[in-house]
């Protein structure tokens, strides 16, 4: 983060950034009244997939952008956090348990276990992963969530590579999730915690040590910063995150399978933060949508909207370094 | 007077070359020592490994007595080993004011956290722009560090080594690329805090090394040939011919 974020930046200019941002939450909270105005219902759907990949995106965008860890992986904390979801709905429907713990359907267990999960499992990848830069970290990641994604899909009783589908929605004290509407709220006040968390956490003392790292591993070595152990706390954090957009999207189709944590799923990721800007944490958000959106009204045309992406991808990588979210006029 | 660094009979070894090879060097408290030799004599490996960025094949260094030959870099940090680097290693997307204040943090503590705002804590500001005043680059806080020049560069650099609040300084050829005003500016600030701070310096420019240092030592491949103070240095006549004969 630049001179736009230096304590020289008028409170004025903050004061304007914060209602821009105010009003952007307000017209997406109104988007279900008014899909149903227009008669497109179809419409809350699909942008509740925006939300949930968002979460994912903004989450890979802090160890890519601030952290300078480009993983290749993410995609497996997707996957876990959905299957946690699942498998724990699954034991709570068959009354049995899961390694002597009860199942749950209840969402303020599951989301948190979800986190937990794949916070756990990060730790030793991370771990591993982070004794190398650079190149061999891609593959390490990348290495790693396919170890994730082939056990999924050869362990049988959670369905294989089938899949395993969800009865119903967990259940949310005082909330109904099967009602659309409702879920896409919930979707949207998770989404703007977490962003508004991942704001804090880079601007925070840990957070410009990560930055700092990023710019110069050295410096910060020399500054006398453990800087393992702060890539290891990002990548952590970043994987929770991802695990909980994961858990909404169990919600969100009633169904997980090994494919959410496919390779091609990690790279859906690093488009979208690529695509909206990195290190912008903001752009991530613009990229998950632009990306979905354009996924969903190309395929009305084309089993090959891939062919249209493309291009688009490499104009957006070679003429805007800051991606829509810096065409857009977006700052850091 | 107590050596605070010592190297005992330090080895390292690249296959055939010995970029390091039995050195025994010490700084004392209050002094500046200078180490001096031509290019490729294994200053800037000695100094890697004094920070600990490299490990060396034999000998020991201590730290006010403490082995620290094993530990790892950031470590050494926190035992008050502060350096510059000869190749700027700034954060270049921060501002100068964010690189200090970096700096600053790295003394205040282990504890970490994740939710304070740290570009408006005026425990890290306060410090930082007292410390960009002292180095003369009070107006440029909010700049961006990579549209800083060179010379800035290096008294930014000089600024994140002091903002740790060190117990030693490596200072790996700070003058180099300076103009002559900036490189006299950077002089000055060394001799300010000569006596303060204990500092090895590594430099290329005699008049800089004769005018500020307490003792000399010369390296040439890998060994040191001389010892002490400037003026019988300059009158050895070993080192007249192995270097300074060499560079005029």
């Amino acid at each position: 983060m630049s001179a736009a974020d230096s304590p020289a930046t008028s409170s004025g200019v903050r004061l304007r950034r914060a209602l821009a941002m105010g009003v952007v939450l307000l017209l997406l909270a109104l988007l279900p009244p008014l899909a149903n105005l227009l008669g497109q219902p179809f419409l809350v759907t699909l942008f509740t997939r925006f939300l949930i990949y968002a979460i994912a995106a903004v989450s890979l965008d802090l160890i890519i952008g601030f952290g300078g860890m480009v993983s290749f992986g993410h995609a497996a904390w997707f996957g876990l956090g959905g299957y946690a979801v699942a498998i724990a709905a699954l034991h709570a429907q068959d009354g049995t348990a899961f390694l002597g713990m009860p199942g749950t359907n209840e969402a303020l267990v599951a989301w948190p276990l979800a986190m937990l999960v794949a916070a756990v499992v990060a730790l030793p990848v991370g771990a591993l992963s982070l004794r190398t830069t650079g190149i061999h970290f891609i593959m390490i990641t990348l290495a790693f969530a396919q170890m994730i994604f082939w056990l999924f899909v050869s362990v049988k009783v959670y369905g294989g590579d089938d899949g395993l589908a969800m009865a119903r929605r967990n259940a949310f004290p005082g909330l109904d999730l099967r009602d659309a509407a409702t879920f896409y709220w919930l979707c949207l006040a998770l989404l703007a915690g977490w962003t508004a968390f991942v704001r804090r956490l880079v601007g925070s003392r840990f957070g410009l040590v990560l930055q700092g790292i990023r710019q110069s591993e050295r410096r910060m070595v020399a500054l006398g910063y453990p800087v393992f152990r702060y890539k290891l706390a990002a990548f952590v954090i970043a994987a929770a995150g991802a695990a909980l957009a994961g858990a909404l999207w169990a919600n969100s189709a009633r169904f997980v399978s090994p494919d959410m944590m496919s390779w091609q799923k990690s790279g859906e990721l690093m488009v979208m933060v690529i695509l909206g800007g990195i290190g912008t944490l903001y752009g991530p958000i613009v990229g998950a949508a632009a990306l979905l959106g354009l996924e969903h009204v190309l395929a009305q045309y084309t089993e090959h909207w891939m062919l249209f992406l493309g291009p688009l991808l490499v104009l957006v990588v070679l003429f805007a370094r800051r991606g829509l979210w810096g065409a857009l006029g977006g700052r850091r | 007077m107590a050596a605070l660094l010592e190297t005992r009979r330090l080895a390292k070894s690249f296959g055939a070359l010995k970029a390091t090879d039995d050195v025994s060097i010490d700084v004392r408290a209050g002094e500046v020592h200078a180490l001096i030799g031509p290019n490729g004599a294994g200053k800037t490996t000695l100094v890697a490994q004094l920070t600990g960025e490299l490990a060396p094949d034999a000998g020991s260094i201590h730290l006010d007595g403490r082995d620290i030959t094993r530990l790892p870099a950031w470590r050494r940090a926190r035992l008050g080993i502060a350096r510059s680097f000869q190749i700027t290693t700034l954060c270049h997307d921060f501002s100068a004011e964010d690189n200090v204040a970096l700096g600053v943090q790295a003394r205040s503590g282990q504890r970490v956290q994740m939710l304070d705002d740290a570009r408006r804590d005026p425990g890290l500001r306060g410090p930082a722009r007292a410390l960009l005043e002292q180095v003369g680059l009070a107006d440029k806080a909010a700049t961006r560090c990579g549209d800083l020049s060179h010379g800035e560069h290096r008294q930014l650099e000089f600024a994140v080594a002091l903002a740790a609040n060190p117990r030693l300084l490596l200072l790996d050829e700070p003058l180099a690329g300076m103009g002559l005003e900036d490189s006299a500016r950077m002089v000055s600030m060394l001799r300010g805090l000569k006596g303060r701070l204990p500092m090895l310096l590594i430099e290329h420019d005699m008049d800089a090394v004769f005018s500020l240092a307490d003792r000399v030592t010369v390296l040439v491949y890998g060994r040191v040939v001389a010892s002490g103070p400037p003026q019988s240095i300059r009158d050895d006549p070993e080192v007249r011919e192995a270097y300074l004969g060499v560079s005029g």
